[in-house]
């Protein structure tokens, strides 16, 4: 099955997912899709950096119990999860102050919401 | 001794780490209580950092790495590459450690009467040891992997503590706003990261640097780090979020995010000059850091003049002396790999906009913290509604005129030596810049003197005839930076000579950080 997927797939799909994420980003005026955006643009991120170890055919890199062959490359998954951890507390502070600002202002319009101007 | 010596990088950024998760449960012994352990714990770590300090300034670049049998065992015996997580110390590192150390004990005093009375508080000061270890382990990493992470640590604290005030709409928004900025620029350095790891299969800055071949890729890494940086250190034209923060957050806390702003520009300064510090060609690269600068420093100190909020006046001003000093080093870089511009004015360029650095966060410390006594007294940060308030505020406005002198660049203040060095290395280079920094320095004279006259001259305003001076604590917190402040600005050759020359040193011989891990350099 792998084989017919083009190796060059998921960095396809993680252009993708940073280009839609600037998109929402700088186009759309409400806050939880900002963070919504923020979420894709990390996604895209470790997707891009967890591809870089992939190999096609590869075994999971377990030492004790491993085939003889090609193995995966261990450290993008664990730069790939601490990234995933980071952004989880990231995302958790900044719905926080999502609803910090719907309390305050009402709504959570980028344009409306706003008091710092100049 | 000996065991302290070899293992200060890791407490340093341990023991504070520690320190901010047990905080919320020792705030429930009481007030008193939690206020000791802050400053105990600050102690302990303010003393391991002098210990490093004079250990790197006696030996050299200090490395340690974890979970190997000798801290200075960087490549493990049979391999080639560096694997383990390895803190790396040199001047430049070290001299950046110092600021945020003294800025903390600084901050941490001025909070000790600012909170009184609030809730919270515990979390405030765990919050604040949290930024503390994320910006000495900035300093201290030796991998590009950990600068990420620590990186995103800063952005959390920092963003924390912005929207601290969460009973105020503003402050929500100022933090918000810092928090999103910091994701994206986070996720860009490491997307970068990714496309460094990808090519030569390493994490740490010292063997990048060794196996670098500044193909395009590296170009587009390069430029997405430096982006990520810019954004973080508020350079024009990413600096949007700067003003809105630094104008909402708690006092105590405005200091340290402006260190934690500082420590990107170290990161930028890191990247540029030790990982592509060999590249034939830091002349583009150079000018595209004067660029950013003159556009910081012109742009910052026009959006300033026109401020009616005292701390976003500020806010903007920081915006503009950071200019100061990416244009000092940006000369530095421009002619790196020309000798002879070097040594006639690339490394005092370089010293000038290093030294900046340690004055700009004193004075703007200074005057952030008196821009908010202000508020602490009378609630509102509106110069146009201030008045007269030197009578009955004589010491808030005794460090206000210092800061303000030494932002302005008037000689006896710490500024002065600063921006001296700035000037008269960069008429070498190019005299059109040197007019620039020049005419920017007098607007930014202008602007406080205008602030001044109506904050704390002319008559009383009847409403506030009964202020009062603010607390102690408060008093002490800035007279600690009013003092650095002049004591800068009265010996600055010993100061460049101890601490900045050495800085400069290190960021030039990019060479010699590369030795410390990876041994000696073909």
């Amino acid at each position: 099955m792998t084989e017919y997927i083009p190796a060059n797939f998921p960095f396809v799909a993680s252009a993708l997912l940073i280009g839609i994420a600037f998109y929402i980003m700088l186009f759309r005026r409400n806050l939880i899709k900002l963070v919504m955006g923020i979420a894709m643009l990390s996604s895209g991120v470790n997707l891009f950096i967890v591809a870089l170890g992939y190999r096609v055919g590869a075994n999971a890199p377990i030492y004790t119990d491993v085939p003889p062959g090609p193995m995966v490359l261990s450290v993008p998954q664990a730069l790939t999860l601490t990234s995933i951890v980071i952004n989880v507390a990231v995302l958790a502070l900044m719905l926080t102050m999502v609803i910090h600002t719907y309390r305050h202002a009402g709504n959570i319009d980028s344009e409306k919401s706003r008091k710092l101007k100049g | 001794m000996e065991f302290l010596t070899t293992n200060s990088p890791a407490l340093i950024v341990a023991i504070p780490l520690v320190a901010a998760f047990i905080l919320p449960l020792i705030g429930r012994a009481g007030d008193r209580v939690r206020n000791t352990f802050t400053l105990t714990v600050y102690a302990l770590i303010a003393f391991l950092v002098a210990v490093l300090a004079v250990n790197v300034h006696s030996v050299g670049i200090r490395i340690y790495t974890f979970g190997a049998t000798a801290a200075d065992l960087a490549v493990p015996q049979h391999f080639i590459v560096p694997v383990r997580i390895i803190f790396e110390v040199d001047a430049m590192s070290m001299f950046m450690g110092i600021i945020v150390t003294t800025v903390t004990l600084a901050a941490l005093i001025y909070s000790l009467h600012f909170l009184k009375g609030q809730s919270g508080q515990a979390r405030f000061y765990s919050l604040m040891m949290l930024l503390y270890a994320a910006m000495m382990g900035l300093a201290f990493t030796g991998d590009m992997f950990n600068l990420f992470v620590f990186l995103e640590i800063a952005s959390i604290a920092g963003a924390a503590l912005a929207a601290y005030r969460t009973n105020l709409a503003d402050a929500v928004e100022g933090g918000f706003k810092y928090i999103v900025i910091s994701a994206v620029s986070a996720l860009l350095v490491l997307f970068a990261i990714g496309i460094l790891y990808a090519e030569y299969d390493v994490l740490s800055m010292a063997a990048i640097a060794h196996f670098i071949q500044y193909t395009h890729l590296d170009m587009i890494a390069l430029g997405l780090l430096g982006a990520a940086f810019v954004i973080k250190l508020a350079g024009v034209p990413l600096h949007m979020w700067a003003p809105d923060t630094y104008t909402v957050a708690p006092a105590g806390s405005t200091p340290m995010i402006l260190a934690a702003s500082y420590m990107s520009m170290y990161a930028l300064y890191r990247v540029t000059f030790t990982i592509y510090g060999g590249f034939i060609n830091t002349t583009t690269i150079g000018w595209a850091v004067i660029i950013v600068g003159l556009l910081s420093m012109f742009v910052g100190v026009m959006m300033a003049v026109h401020q009616t909020d005292i701390k976003r006046m500020m806010a903007y001003h920081a915006i503009s002396q950071g200019g100061y000093m990416l244009l000092g080093l940006g000369v530095g870089l421009a002619v790196l790999s020309n000798p002879t511009a070097l040594e006639a004015f690339g490394r005092d360029a370089m010293n000038g906009g290093i030294f900046h650095i340690i004055n700009h966060v004193f004075y703007k410390a200074l005057l952030f913290m008196a821009a908010e006594a202000i508020f602490f007294r009378i609630g509102t940060r509106d110069t146009n509604k201030m008045g007269g308030l030197a009578r009955n505020m004589k010491w808030t406005a005794g460090f206000y005129i210092i800061g303000a002198l030494a932002i302005a660049g008037i000689p006896p203040f710490n500024g002065f030596a600063s921006k001296l060095l700035i000037y008269e290395s960069v008429l070498k280079f190019n005299p059109v810049l040197a007019i620039i920094a020049m005419f920017v320095s007098l607007v930014t004279l202008a602007s406080f003197a205008k602030v001044f006259y109506s904050a704390f001259t002319g008559a009383p305003m009847p409403a506030y005839k009964q202020v009062k001076e603010v607390p102690r604590s408060l008093i002490v917190g800035m007279s600690i930076l009013a003092v650095l402040c002049i004591f800068f600005g009265l010996f600055p050759g010993l100061i460049v000579n101890t601490i900045v020359a050495p800085a400069t040193n290190a960021l030039i011989n990019h060479s010699s950080y590369i030795a410390a891990v990876m041994g000696a350099v073909p």
